[in-house]
């Protein structure tokens, strides 16, 4: 029992960095796009995060502002690197697939680069402190599992009815659907394909650049080279698991963050079995499941991956 | 639109992309204050100044360019091979195990056994993402990055498991992660006095030449290409496409293997950690770079040798980190498909010759 019960607390803060990365890459996808470089921009989130809270803020009340601010850079960065894949894929109309490979290598090429200009060596940062919140966390099972993490942990589950009343109750979330489906028919009657996919790119930017300062702020509580780890990969990967809806997203995420938390408890009890093997497992699991999701593709939307052209007529 | 016109607007447009990509590789100079003009003066020459630097630089042009060759065939047959990587480590792995089980074979049985081994180990690494593309509808750009994932993990059990150097068990040893000092009936002969430059070299040489022929001359090559450039164009004309882009998988995977079964024959001489070093990813962009053709490959692998040389002295001379190189093949990438794509718009070429004809000619000249 007590066992279960640190699996699950520990599982569901290791789930938010996907969960955020992948909700944004779904507005993305939503939009027609596919962002693989959400593994750089993760990179890059996770390097500006610390670097705000590192260089000026040393412990102290005030450490929270500084936290806060290095959220709003790495989001506002990740943003623009969504702008710059938008400059790429939506107004040059390259291929995203490779396209996606070289924003990743970009990413993680500056994030290394400046990592070790601004920061150097492997420093720790105090990071996001955890906040209990008040009477639910004293529940004894449901406490320690639901309400006694970092504020992002409540923030990113908020996401989730957040993003799903976004994508399906709002103007703009017709409009980035519209786009993902058919374009040509979204551009005849008004709906600017360009501007909404940029917009879409921006956002799912922003996200991912705040999936990765969570990954440094409040999971490493430092910032390393392979911090990232495929991440942003498993989050393109989840998307397509999760069916483009934030529902089924957030339990895709929630199936591999278990999956690593049951794994570290294994380690936890002493069962011999080799430590490469299990950190293997997730990266075996998103191909399982991708095998096995085939059918998905078709509930995908239609025009993703199709860079669109108002001035082509077929 | 006359024939000048066209020549001056893509020689515009190719100098512009050069431009924008050294643009934005010096906003990140500028951002960790270095002196922009130096960096890439040193990146682009320093590595030409001695016999040494410059054998250093081919050293790396041969997995580079091995590495580049399948994966053009894979790109070019309709599927993007990242899983070089992997596939390199998983060739390593086998050359490995060859020259480890059958240390006294002679030479010049043990060493096309063991870069046969290795192809076939990264040929297995490749044929995996293959058949789950081909089959099941999984996306190849995840399932490679993914069993790059799973070969680091794996090598990396081999190194620190069943490869262990004796030695390194021991208490004297460190127990770093790797095997013992492999037979030296599987050295690759270093030719140049006091470099490292082997003889790989003129084995990815006959390979681009072989690339060369399987895809341009053969009925094989030709509809692997047909596969790549039209799918269903290809389906329609009976050619079975799922089977050709599996083939590609292997060949791409293959080559990998083979990358890394010299570099492990000819530079390092026993497998431990760090012998992939980016190649895998750095031969996307030398293909891309090359066009995509063995013929471009080559010089391409050259400039890559020499960009990878050079931001490991930057470190140095700059105080710039030698992960600038990443930096610079992300945006080399990213510059390369947008240009790719802008050359190829006639629209666009349309509307800068009107321009061009109302604001830069006095009397409009016959179109040709």
């Amino acid at each position: 029992m007590n066992t279960a019960v640190n699996i699950l607390s520990l599982g569901i803060p290791f789930s938010v960095a996907l969960l955020i990365a992948s909700l944004g890459e779904m507005f993305n996808q939503r939009s027609g796009v596919f962002n693989l470089g959400c593994e750089g921009i993760m990179a890059m989130g996770a390097f500006l995060g610390m670097l705000v809270p590192y260089s000026v803020g040393h412990g102290g009340p005030t450490s929270e502002i500084f936290n806060v601010l290095g959220l709003l850079l790495a989001m506002g960065v990740g943003a623009l690197f969504g702008l710059l894949f938008a400059l790429v894929v939506v107004t040059f109309r390259a291929p995203q697939g490779i396209a996606g490979i070289g924003l990743q290598m970009f990413g993680v090429g500056v994030a290394g680069t400046l990592f070790r200009h601004f920061i150097g060596g492997t420093q720790s940062v105090p990071g996001i402190s955890k906040f209990p919140i008040p009477l639910l966390s004293k529940i004894p099972v449901l406490g320690p599992i639901f309400f006694s993490h970092n504020v992002l942990v409540y923030i990113a589950f908020l996401f989730v009815p957040l993003s799903w009343y976004i994508l399906f109750r709002t103007p703009w979330g017709l409009r980035v659907r519209a786009a993902g489906t058919n374009p040509r028919a979204a551009d005849s009657i008004g709906i600017n394909v360009t501007r909404v996919r940029y917009q879409a790119l921006a956002v799912g930017g922003a996200l991912a650049g705040l999936a990765g300062a969570y990954l440094s702020l409040c999971q490493a509580k430092m910032f390393s080279d392979g911090i990232i780890a495929g991440r942003g990969f498993i989050a393109v990967a989840l998307v397509y698991f999760g069916h483009w809806h934030p529902v089924k997203i957030m339990g895709g995420a929630l199936l591999f963050s278990l999956a690593q938390s049951l794994q570290l408890a294994i380690q936890g009890q002493g069962i011999a079995f080799p430590y490469e093997f299990a950190v293997m497992l997730p990266y075996v699991l998103v191909i399982v499941v991708l095998a096995f999701s085939r059918e998905s593709q078709l509930l995908g939307p239609t025009a993703l991956g199709q860079p669109f052209n108002r001035e082509k007529r077929i | 639109m006359t024939r000048q016109f066209k020549l001056t607007y893509k020689f515009t447009i190719i100098i512009l992309a050069i431009l924008a990509a050294m643009g934005i590789g010096s906003i990140i100079l500028l951002a960790i204050g270095a002196d922009v003009t130096k960096t890439y003066l040193v990146i682009l020459l320093e590595p030409l100044k001695s016999t040494l630097q410059i054998s250093e630089v081919l050293l790396r042009a041969i997995p580079l360019s091995i590495i580049a060759l399948g994966i053009s065939v894979a790109y070019r047959s309709g599927i993007i091979n990242i899983g070089a990587e992997g596939q390199m480590m998983m060739g390593i792995l086998g050359t490995t195990m060859v020259a480890l089980s059958l240390p006294t074979l002679p030479k010049i049985i043990l060493i096309p056994l063991a870069i046969l081994t290795g192809a076939l180990f990264g040929g297995l690494w490749g044929f995996i993402a293959g058949v789950l593309r081909a089959k099941l509808g999984v996306s190849e750009l995840l399932s490679t990055v993914m069993l790059n994932y799973i070969a680091a993990q794996f090598y990396t059990f081999m190194l620190r498991g069943p490869f262990l150097d004796p030695a390194e068990k021991t208490l004297g040893g460190a127990g770093t992660p790797q095997s013992m000092r492999l037979t030296k009936n599987l050295w690759l002969t270093r030719f140049i006095p006091r470099t490292r430059l082997h003889t790989g070299l003129f084995i990815a040489l006959a390979l681009a030449v072989l690339i060369y022929l399987l895809l341009w001359k053969t009925d094989f090559g030709y509809k692997m290409r047909a596969s790549g450039a039209s799918g269903r164009a290809a389906r329609y004309g009976g050619i079975s496409v799922g089977w050709y882009l599996v083939v590609s998988m292997v060949i791409s995977g293959a080559f990998a293997g083979i990358a890394g079964a010299i570099e492990v024959a000819g530079v390092h001489r026993r497998a431990l950690e760090g012998i992939t070093a980016g190649y895998g990813f750095s031969g996307i962009v030398v293909a891309l770079f090359g066009g995509l053709s063995p013929i471009g490959i080559i010089p391409a692998s050259f400039f890559f040798g020499l960009l990878i040389v050079g931001s490991d002295m930057t470190q140095r001379l700059v105080g710039v980190p030698a992960n600038m190189i990443n930096v610079l093949q992300g945006i080399i990438i990213l510059v390369i498909v947008s240009t790719k794509m802008i050359l190829a718009d006639p629209y666009l070429m349309e509307r800068v010759w009107r321009w061009y004809q109302r604001h830069c000619k006095t009397k409009p000249e016959v179109e040709a």
